[in-house]
């Protein structure tokens, strides 16, 4: 028979947390407590299991999402807005020209300026956004209940932000970037797949490149919902003899009524 | 006619960079959709392909309803191999394309194409590759589209140069006509759309919703480019009695009534079908 959780005694000491407990200390820059003599060996290993899981989806250098964060919210997302019809957004971001940052600087500036990006574009999203970095000097956000308007407004802003960000790399030495955003929205009508959604937002990113980097694209979403002010203005005439000429009486069985 | 296609799709069409790419060089492909079901797009895919055919041309019909196909059941056809075994790697595409009763060619989905109803990559590069094999050996592909606007049928219509919608003049019909032009418009970036208004009441019908769709439009879709989307009418086909009865015998209309009012109606579509090809050719 199985040994249940109940029923195994775990005695810590057999358990080699040194080095589990040494990345969590490296990751969060603090001292993580030995157990307590008093506490039960199962809550720590789950306060173990719980830095590590935090570890494993954040990337390192910025704090952010990485990208094993990020597919993950993805896919999540893909399914829910299948299923609930809601709009959700996806954003590509790129740094512009950053290979420069690096050949002028170094790379320890580079880092610097990817910490502070990414600071800056945390105060640019919502709590219920998720911001990673998707590689390189590359960042991701998906933004779920975000409608159209609201989508482009969002990535203006973060844009202005960032271009109106200054960065200190060195006692001396500050500089501004610049970033380019494409983004797309989920498919509301129908099931689609992760892949697909994030190649139409890195299209739109390649657009924004192409057009002269600092610059927002976003997929024009496929609107198909026609209001009643269309509808009315789409059937009004066809009714008034005198546009239509000789209409027939008005039938009570006209698939218009 | 041959000399048509040797001269690439006028760049007017401009979609996005990756479908710029995607759409082959060839036979020109026309798209034809509707918005909502059931008002003759198969009908009129099937006997335009026809009386083009009439007129010398080498027209292949692709069933590009991969949910719902029912090409097969409009020309009383029984393939043995269609879309779906080409799909699945049963058979070569050689052995799907067959000569339906209208002189020209089909290639039909076949059934078990639900799984293939959902656009994923395996779906869209296995579309293109079919799409890219036929293109060099016609001088029009038809690609008869599902009804409604989901991924699958906004990714069949991306790949052609022209899309003509079907409507009928039920309101219904033309919600639904006016639906598929705003996401074709916006998602696109169509600037020409053709209209086709089947099961008419009297002569002008057709253009009469053609201008009012196009007010509509003018009024309400706003395109990237700011330019408005241009409706193109291109014909109407009247209500006719002789549909619907070659339609129940599964006959094709153009093969067997072809001077009834509706066969010369389609008659003149493919006439003027050929003109509008031959337009964007130059």
């Amino acid at each position: 028979m199985p040994a249940t959780e109940t029923n195994v005694q775990i005695d810590l000491r057999d358990l080699r947390l040194g080095a589990a407990r040494a990345l969590i200390e490296q990751a969060t820059g603090q001292t993580f407590a030995h157990p307590l003599p008093n506490q039960a060996p199962t809550e720590y290993l789950q306060s173990v299991v719980d830095e590590l899981c935090a570890l494993s989806l954040r990337d390192p250098l910025t704090g952010l999402g990485n990208r094993r964060h990020f597919s993950a919210t993805v896919e999540r997302e893909v399914d829910r807005v299948a299923r609930s019809g809601e709009a959700a957004l996806l954003l590509m971001l790129d740094i512009d020209h950053f290979k420069r940052v690096n050949d002028t600087y170094g790379h320890v500036a580079g880092d610097k300026v990817l910490k502070a990006v990414a600071e800056a574009l945390g105060r640019c999203v919502r709590p219920m956004d998720t911001l990673t970095r998707y590689g390189g000097e590359e960042f991701a956000i998906v933004l779920p209940a975000c409608h159209a308007d609201f989508g482009r407004a969002v990535a203006e802003r973060i844009r202005r932000v960032i271009a109106a960000t200054t960065i200190e790399i060195g006692t001396k030495t500050q500089l501004r970037v610049t970033i380019s955003i494409g983004g797309a929205f989920a498919l509301q009508w129908i099931r689609s797949t992760s892949a697909l959604w994030i190649n139409r937002a890195d299209q739109q990113l390649y657009r924004a490149k192409s057009q002269g980097r600092n610059r927002v694209c976003l997929e024009v979403q496929p609107d198909s919902t026609v209001s009643a002010e269309e509808k009315s203005l789409l059937f009004a005439p066809l009714y008034t003899p005198s546009q239509w000429g000789n209409l027939p009486v008005f039938d009570d069985h006209d698939s218009a009524n | 006619m041959s000399d048509v296609q040797s001269s690439p799709r006028a760049g007017a069409e401009r979609t996005s960079d990756a479908r710029e790419t995607a759409k082959p060089a060839g036979a020109r492909i026309i798209a034809v959709t509707s918005g909502k079901g059931g008002v003759g797009k198969t009908f009129v895919s099937a006997n335009l392909a026809a009386a083009l055919t009439r007129r010398g041309q080498r027209v292949l019909v692709l069933d590009a309803d991969l949910g719902l196909a029912n090409l097969d059941v409009v020309l009383n056809l029984h393939p043995k191999i269609t879309l779906h075994d080409v799909f699945t790697g049963k058979a070569a595409l050689e052995e799907a394309v067959i000569v339906a009763p209208g002189g020209f060619s089909v290639v039909l989905a076949g059934s078990g194409m639900v799984e293939y109803s959902r656009l994923t990559p395996e779906v869209r590069n296995q579309f293109l590759s079919v799409i890219q094999s036929l293109t060099p050996r016609f001088d029009v592909i038809l690609l008869d589209t599902g009804a409604g606007i989901s991924d699958v049928v906004l990714f069949s219509i991306s790949l052609a140069s022209e899309v003509l919608i079907v409507a009928t003049p039920e309101p219904t019909s033309l919600t639904d006509a006016y639906a598929a032009i705003k996401v074709l418009a916006m998602q696109q970036r169509r600037q020409h759309i053709r209209i086709v208004v089947n099961q008419t009441a009297r002569p002008g019908d057709g253009r009469a919703i053609t201008s009012q769709l196009q007010q509509v439009v003018e009024r309400f879709v706003t395109t990237e480019s700011g330019k408005p989307v241009r409706l193109m009418h291109m014909g109407d086909i009247p209500a006719d009695p002789t549909v619907r009865e070659t339609v129940m015998r599964r006959h094709l209309l153009l093969q067997h009534a072809p001077g009834c009012p509706a066969g010369l109606a389609i008659s003149q579509l493919a006439g003027k079908v050929e003109e509008a090809l031959l337009e964007r050719a130059q």
